[in-house]
């Protein structure tokens, strides 16, 4: 009965990343999966275009932002699969922790994923496509983690809710890509006007969208996460 | 520490899905250091009750509480529910030692790692502590279920069918970990369809039927075999249904 | 990966109907609905004066004649749309299956109408700027990605199957979805206006209309306001039935 102290919201949602990061570091399956596609697809999309009319420079913004959302819908799918499959969320629920730690655990786990898949994909990207590293290549590391932050604040919640439908998995992206429009619109347009040199300054209305979006989502999905939960 | 209310109490409680009422107007309390066992046949309502009190269902209308508070908004009263459900509640990928270790830090247990050492024991699994759960048999998973439900020694535990699975070994643990628990002043409410588990641990019993609790007797001054027999004609013959009950029931 | 055994947290959820404490709703009679044939009625009648009795534009022909449709079925989808979205906030806050209801007619109605709007448009488009579909324009484009979101609300009202969780999903849904449509907005805005001039087009609904194309229109409007109002009476009844019938099949 003595010394026990319920942990706080940031220290239940950080255990529950860890936990969900040690199943992910353990099982590998989704992971690698994400990863493989991202690559993948890159690799693929270097064929749709002629290169003659194109230059692969050119598309290079485009293909990234459309690998990413699709490589971070399989990441996101996994999240709320975990919980479910023995209930384990149930374990979550009655335990003193609160439903908001519960969400922003999942987030986070989500957010780590994520980034662990871009950090090979903006790379091979580079590779492929020929880029230049450097500098540019970092202002597009600011401008992922922005939308990445977006992406991760919806597609939790829609994880969440996905498991819970007769639909489960296919829900996922059909109800997360209407999300993903004005976060996918904006990053992809300010990461063209990175590859393309121009002044930080031209890309600010866009990365002041995706600051708005990422507050603006965080918060909601954050309040309506209770709500996705079996009562 | 003690709280003079009763450890668990549900007054009125009913939920419907829908229009099916599967839990209906069920009052009980249960005060530290008893156990109520739980009867019924399938279907009857055990587990939304269970899921009721453990503030996993909301209640239509009626309360519950736990130590006298709400359970469902109230951390400190969660923190002291251990609840073992149907299913296991772990993660396959993680190890026996890992999954309860984790319970125990979201309880925030002083030194989690101990407690999950302690835990495992009790249930007679330490030996497999480092074996991922997914290559454990269902027997042991259930004993390393049991044991992440009580890492954070619970004033209060609710028990959905512990038994399911368990051989007799583990059966023995549980047996032991239940009265343990007992004598140190736990709560527990204990759903099971077997009369003669149910009864080696319980200080009460009640029968629940079609959402209702239609029988509610004091251990003491029962006799197990006279209570075998009525159960059996509650449930088999469908002796004492509230009239216009649903049947379908199985013994 | 696994498959997710759906919606079994309870052992015996899965009968759809009623939410808690909600008092049984009365049958509706089965009586001639007098308020869809007048807006039906009125429909034609906006039909005919717009195609024999209002003057053809101009410019643009006897083309601008689809705004007839096209103008209002954009108003109607929006009525029908804000209504879903009001009754998903008066859920969160009652759990009254009334709004709930309601709500989900206002989006099969609104999917409806923005059909209508997306067909039209590029019929339009494609006699009058020579192009089928113009992502500049803003309106249009944001019509597009409100019917994918209308329909992915309906689909999930499809994937529930107990009614209170039901309500709660499609409900903050909705909700979030309310705020996404101005990011939408943002975005396409910030997309056009960097890579494109305004376009020098006609509007519709300028304010020089001759008198018999601004009467024409504002009886269209009403119209098709009363013709979604009807359809959405008529969705909510048969949500209604559909209630009631699995409740007594439970």
């Amino acid at each position: 009965m003595t010394g026990r102290r319920t942990p706080g919201v940031v220290a239940a949602a950080w255990l529950i990343a860890r936990k969900d990061l040690a199943i992910e570091f353990r099982t590998r399956t989704a992971f690698l999966s994400a990863l493989v596609f991202a690559v993948l697809a890159l690799c693929i999309f270097y064929f749709t275009w002629d290169q003659s009319v194109v230059p692969p420079a050119d598309r290079a913004p485009g293909v990234l932002w459309v690998v990413l959302a699709f490589s971070g819908l399989l990441g996101l799918q996994r999240s709320f699969g975990v919980e479910e499959h023995d209930r384990g969320i149930d374990a979550l629920l009655v335990s003193p922790i609160g439903r908001e730690a519960i969400y922003v655990g999942k987030a986070i786990g989500n957010l780590v994923f994520l980034f662990a898949i871009q950090l090979v994909a903006i790379p091979a990207l580079a590779i492929f496509y020929n880029l230049p590293f450097g500098r540019p290549l970092l202002a597009v590391g600011g401008i992922v983690l922005l939308a990445t932050i977006g992406i991760v604040a919806v597609g939790t919640l829609f994880s969440a809710m996905a498991v819970n439908t007769r639909l489960a998995e296919l829900l996922l992206p059909m109800l997360s890509l209407p999300f993903f429009v004005p976060i996918l619109m904006t990053a992809a347009q300010a990461t063209t006007l990175v590859f393309a040199g121009r002044p930080p300054a031209e890309a600010w209305p866009s990365l002041k969208i995706l600051i708005a979006f990422d507050i603006v989502f965080l918060v909601a999905c954050t309040l309506a996460f209770p709500y996705t939960l079996e009562e | 520490m003690l709280p003079a209310s009763p450890a668990i109490e549900a007054a009125g409680v009913s939920r419907t899905f829908g229009r099916r009422r599967a839990v209906d107007d069920v009052t009980l309390s249960v005060p530290a250091g008893d156990c109520l066992a739980l009867f019924g046949p399938n279907g009857a309502g055990k587990t939304t009750l269970l899921r009721l009190i453990a503030g996993l269902l909301a209640p239509s209308t009626g309360t519950v509480r736990v130590g006298g508070r709400p359970l469902r908004d109230d951390a400190d009263a969660r923190a002291q529910v251990g609840l073992i459900s149907h299913q296991s509640m772990l993660y396959r990928a993680l190890t026996a030692r890992e999954n309860v270790e984790f319970a125990a830090r979201l309880y925030g247990v002083a030194d989690p790692r101990a407690a999950a050492v302690r835990a495992l024991d009790d249930m007679r699994v330490l030996d497999r502590a480092d074996t991922p759960v997914r290559a454990l048999s269902r027997g042991l998973q259930q004993r390393v279920s049991i044991a992440r439900a009580i890492v954070h020694a619970p004033g209060v535990v609710l028990l959905d069918e512990p038994y399911t699975g368990l051989d007799a070994a583990g059966g023995a643990a549980l047996t032991g970990m239940l009265q343990s628990l007992r004598a140190a002043r736990a709560a527990l409410l204990l759903v099971t369809h077997n009369v003669d588990e149910g009864l080696a641990v319980a200080s009460h019993a009640a029968v629940m039927l079609a959402g209702r609790i239609v029988r509610m007797a004091d251990c003491a001054t029962l006799e197990a075999r006279t209570f075998r027999e009525e159960y059996r004609a509650l449930v088999v013959n469908g002796d004492g249904l509230p009239t216009g009950a649903p049947l379908g029931l199985s013994a | 990966m696994t498959t997710i055994p759906v919606s079994n947290g309870t052992s015996n959820s899965g009968s759809s109907g009623r939410s808690n404490g909600t008092p049984a709703p009365a049958a509706p009679r089965a009586v001639f609905d007098w308020f869809s044939a007048v807006a039906a009625l009125g429909v034609v009648g906006i039909y005919i004066r717009a195609i024999y009795f209002t003057p053809i534009e101009r410019l643009q022909g006897a083309a601008q004649k689809i705004y007839y449709l096209h103008v209002p079925a954009a108003l109607a989808a929006y009525i029908a749309i804000s209504i879903t979205a009001l009754m998903s906030i008066v859920y969160l806050w009652l759990h009254d299956e009334r709004a709930d209801r309601l709500a989900e007619a206002g989006a099969e109605v609104g999917l409806v109408f923005l059909t209508v709007v997306l067909t039209s448009g590029p019929l339009w488009g494609h006699r009058i700027w020579g192009a089928w579909w113009a992502w500049w324009d803003m309106r249009l484009t944001l019509t597009l990605f409100l019917w994918f979101i209308v329909a992915a609300y309906l689909i999930v009202r499809g994937g529930v199957e107990e009614a209170a969780m039901r309500g709660r999903y499609s409900a903050v849904l909705a909700i979030l979805a309310a705020l996404l449509i101005p990011f939408i907005h943002l975005s396409v805005y910030l997309f056009q206006a960097r890579l494109h001039p305004m376009p020098v087009v006609l509007k519709p609904g300028e304010p020089s209309l001759p008198p018999e194309m601004l009467t024409t229109f504002l009886l269209a409007f009403a119209a098709f306001a009363l013709l979604c109002i009807a359809f959405i009476r008529a969705r909510y009844r048969v949500g209604l039935l559909r209630d009631l019938a699995a409740e007594l099949a439970a």
